[in-house]
């Protein structure tokens, strides 16, 4: 029976999706699986990070959002009125503010150290900061007013957002080199302490900016993903419209369940290649090191180990695995909406999800992020169900009321509760460290 | 005149929010770093520890509205407060024994205790929206203004008024008591001695008899009671939301790391640090450039820096500078 006790795990995961199918629909069913296979490529991405170094960030959701903004970037409409009023002068900016950056970066470490030097410095990042300013300002103005109910950004390049999903990964690596510099190598709270707040500005800045992406005015109609067909397109395609005919299925169900059975399949895909590209990894000279470094870094740096350097090295891949399953997220629900990417949501979820699983073991990170996600999303239609069964016996009134709001909120409770049983009984989680 | 207008628009728009924004990041900040210095680790659920006794004191006060007790012109929360700090110290120890205390006994890493917070934060911040809701809640009555715009520009005959609300005074009262008691404690009292002993060095502070439960349990109740006061004297201020007590940790962090994560002076230099820096770069110095430069020179910018949504950016560029220059902190913490 022991020999066996993971894939009764898995098959047990498997029997919540299949029930939510057969006694709910199975619409909803796919829908969660769809949520839950990302969750548990985001869960990879942080079980590299936390299981395998024993790095602990706190700005999942960051590398989530840039993730949906790569989408945005590869794929969403041009606005060629938009990118003429002030797009190139916005990357002028930009660039300009990145080489001020590199060359106060380079001159702190040319100067010699003292009063004058800091003096110097911040002047010239002021002075750099007013320039920057005087560029971008007028032409972020430009951008937004092009036709601020429908554009007012400087759109995407309109191509397969396939193609956005490694860019969500290399904007997610990007951000993670920064902040893996300067937070690493220092105290362990450090990191996590700065991870919450690059997330907490990454997801201001896509809230508020709206040349970038529209902001809180959400970004709607992004393309769906090479094969995946749209429902409409299905329901009139007779190559798809006979077979269904012949089997008794109502079409529009059965369109969107083949599109939801499409990206299931290929989200599956990319869960399979890197639960085997992790696995190899981990069973590797590399993956040894990683775990030795993670067991004692001081032993590990007497063998000659760059201990910094592989820290940042895994906090960067960790974090490029989070922003490819953001992208894939924002690709399969075709609108970018900065105001859902909340750090409970989808930091501290993910956290119970490979603390859950089990961390260190990537099968237990996948099984974590489909049981939660399972949960997690299953709440919203069994919480009101259970709440309504509980309040049966009272009568009605403020208290019935009360109650049944509050079952919205036990979803944070439930998750905060569950975290600390499990890393108090069973710290090892549901698939345990080989 | 010109000049003395500039000046009464930069107390205005930055020195008076600035001292009672700080004075309730520094209460905050204390217990963060309190807690690092005994416990040795990164509270992520202090936040959520402000809101949890907010809320208690929110309820507190309806209920001394409801039987008719106010405070004249002072906030009905102040009557509250301490049955709310009541409460918010009843919680943390609650937590502690059931949770830290396991951690503390088996040694865990720090970074385990810190990931066991963020558990609590969870469970404090569901507690709390089943407790209050999640919309906003204004609790604040009592006189409003402790100086009155309009009376300031009669006495003064200035064209820029200023304006003291209540509740800014009373933050930084509060502050200033709180800062003075605590230090004094630390300073003066046994318990306060082998507190900072047992921070200091725990191996040494064991031999020398110090109980190190009885330690915790004082760190606790403080850093509890200071939560509670901060919580309280931001809502007062700014009116409550639950959820807005999570994006207060950054600055505070912030706040604690540049003053040297374990000082408690520290915390509160830091914490005056984070809040100017925040209303500098965020205000709009229009309005104080146009009493000192003629007004062709300044065209129509509003100049600012940055909009107020980045609040959060300006703390955390804090951070980065101090991690970058010096991660031990103004003070040199640990």
């Amino acid at each position: 029976m022991a020999r066996y006790r993971n894939l009764w795990l898995f098959a047990g995961v498997a029997l919540l999706f299949i029930l939510t199918g057969a006694l709910q629909s199975w619409n909803l069913s796919l829908n969660i699986l769809n949520l839950a296979l990302l969750s548990a490529i985001m869960a990879i991405g942080v079980n590299i990070q936390w299981g395998y170094a024993g790095l602990f960030s706190t700005g999942i959701v960051g590398s989530v959002a840039l993730g949906g903004l790569a989408v945005v970037l590869v794929s969403s409409k041009p606005v060629p009125e938009g990118w003429a009023a002030g797009g190139p002068r916005i990357f002028g900016a930009l660039l300009f503010g990145a080489l001020a950056i590199a060359l106060a970066v380079w001159l702190y470490r040319k100067l010699k150290p003292g009063a004058a030097r800091t003096l110097a410095l911040t002047l010239f990042l002021i002075v750099a900061f007013f320039i920057y300013r005087m560029i971008l300002d007028p032409a972020v103005l430009a951008v937004e007013a092009n036709n601020p109910a429908q554009a007012g950004n400087i759109g995407g390049l309109g191509l397969n957002s396939l193609l956005a999903w490694p860019v969500g990964a290399a904007l997610a690596a990007a951000a993670a080199w920064v902040i893996g510099k300067i937070a690493l190598g220092l105290r362990e709270d450090y990191l996590a302490i700065a991870t919450l707040g690059i997330a907490e500005i990454i997801v201001t800045v896509m809230r508020n900016e709206d040349w970038l992406d529209r902001g809180v005015k959400n970004l709607i109609d992004l393309p769906r993903p090479w094969p995946v067909p749209k429902e409409i397109d299905l329901q009139t395609n007779p190559a798809f419209l006979e077979p269904v005919a012949s089997l008794g299925l109502d079409p529009v169900t059965a369109s969107t369940i083949m599109v939801k059975l499409l990206y299931a399949t290929m989200f599956g895909l990319v869960l399979l290649l890197l639960v085997w590209g992790c696995e190899r990894a981990l069973n590797s000279p590399w993956g040894r090191m990683v775990r030795a470094i993670r067991d004692n870094e001081i032993s590990a740096a007497a063998m000659g180990k760059d201990v910094k350097f592989r820290h940042l090295q895994i906090f960067i891949i960790g974090s490029a695995v989070v922003g490819l399953a953001g992208a894939m997220m924002t690709s399969m629900e075709g609108q970018l909406t900065p105001p859902s990417y909340l750090p409970l949501r989808f930091t501290f979820l993910i956290w119970v999800m490979v603390i859950v699983g089990g961390s260190g073991n990537n099968w237990g990170a996948i099984l974590g992020g489909l049981l939660i996600g399972w949960l997690y999303l299953a709440v919203e239609f069994l919480g009101p169900h259970l709440m309504e069964v509980l309040t049966s016996g009272l009568p009605a009134g403020a208290l019935k009321d009360h109650l049944k709001d509050t079952a919205a909120h036990m979803r944070l409770l439930t998750l905060g509760v569950v975290l600390l049983l499990v890393l108090r009984f069973a710290p090892k989680g549901l698939i345990p460290e080989k | 005149m010109d000049i003395l207008n500039a000046l009464v628009a930069f107390l205005n728009f930055v020195v008076v929010p600035g001292l009672a924004y700080g004075s309730q990041l520094a209460l905050g900040a204390l217990g963060i770093t309190l807690i690092f210095s005994v416990l040795r680790f990164s509270n992520f659920a202090h936040g959520d520890t402000m809101a949890f006794g907010t809320a208690f004191v929110i309820l507190f006060t309806w209920w001394f509205q409801s039987m008719g007790i106010t405070a004249g012109p002072l906030p009905t929360a102040l009557l509250a407060l301490p049955l709310g700090i009541l409460v918010t110290v009843a919680m943390v120890l609650a937590t502690d024994r059931m949770v830290y205390r396991f951690y503390r006994k088996q040694r865990a890493k720090p970074i385990i205790v810190v990931i066991v917070s963020t558990g609590v934060m969870f469970v404090m911040n569901g507690l709390v929206r089943m407790i209050i809701g999640t919309s906003e809640q204004n609790f604040t009555d009592g006189a409003r203004m402790m100086l009155n715009p309009q009376d300031f520009k009669a006495a003064t005959g200035l064209a820029e008024p200023l304006a003291i609300k209540t509740t800014q005074a009373l933050s930084l009262g509060a502050a200033v008591i709180c800062c003075a008691l605590l230090f004094w404690f630390l300073q003066r009292t046994r318990t306060g001695k082998s507190m900072r002993a047992y921070s200091d060095n725990e191996d040494l502070a064991l031999l020398s008899g110090i109980n190190p439960e009885r330690v915790v349990r004082i760190t606790w109740i403080i850093a509890g009671a200071l939560a509670c006061i901060a919580g309280t004297l931001y809502g007062l201020d700014k009116s409550y939301r639950g959820v807005v007590y999570f994006s207060l940790l950054m600055p505070m962090f912030a706040a604690a790391i540049v003053g040297g994560l374990g000082s408690p002076l520290g915390a509160v230099v830091g914490s005056f640090i984070v809040a100017f820096s925040e209303l500098i770069v965020t205000s709009a110095w229009k309005k104080i450039f146009g009493y000192l430069f003629p007004p062709e020179w300044l065209g129509d910018g509003l100049y600012q820096a940055l909009s107020t949504d980045y609040k959060v950016a300006v703390s955390f560029g804090i951070l980065i500078i101090v991690l970058l220059i010096r991660p031990q902190g103004i003070y040199g913490g640990k």
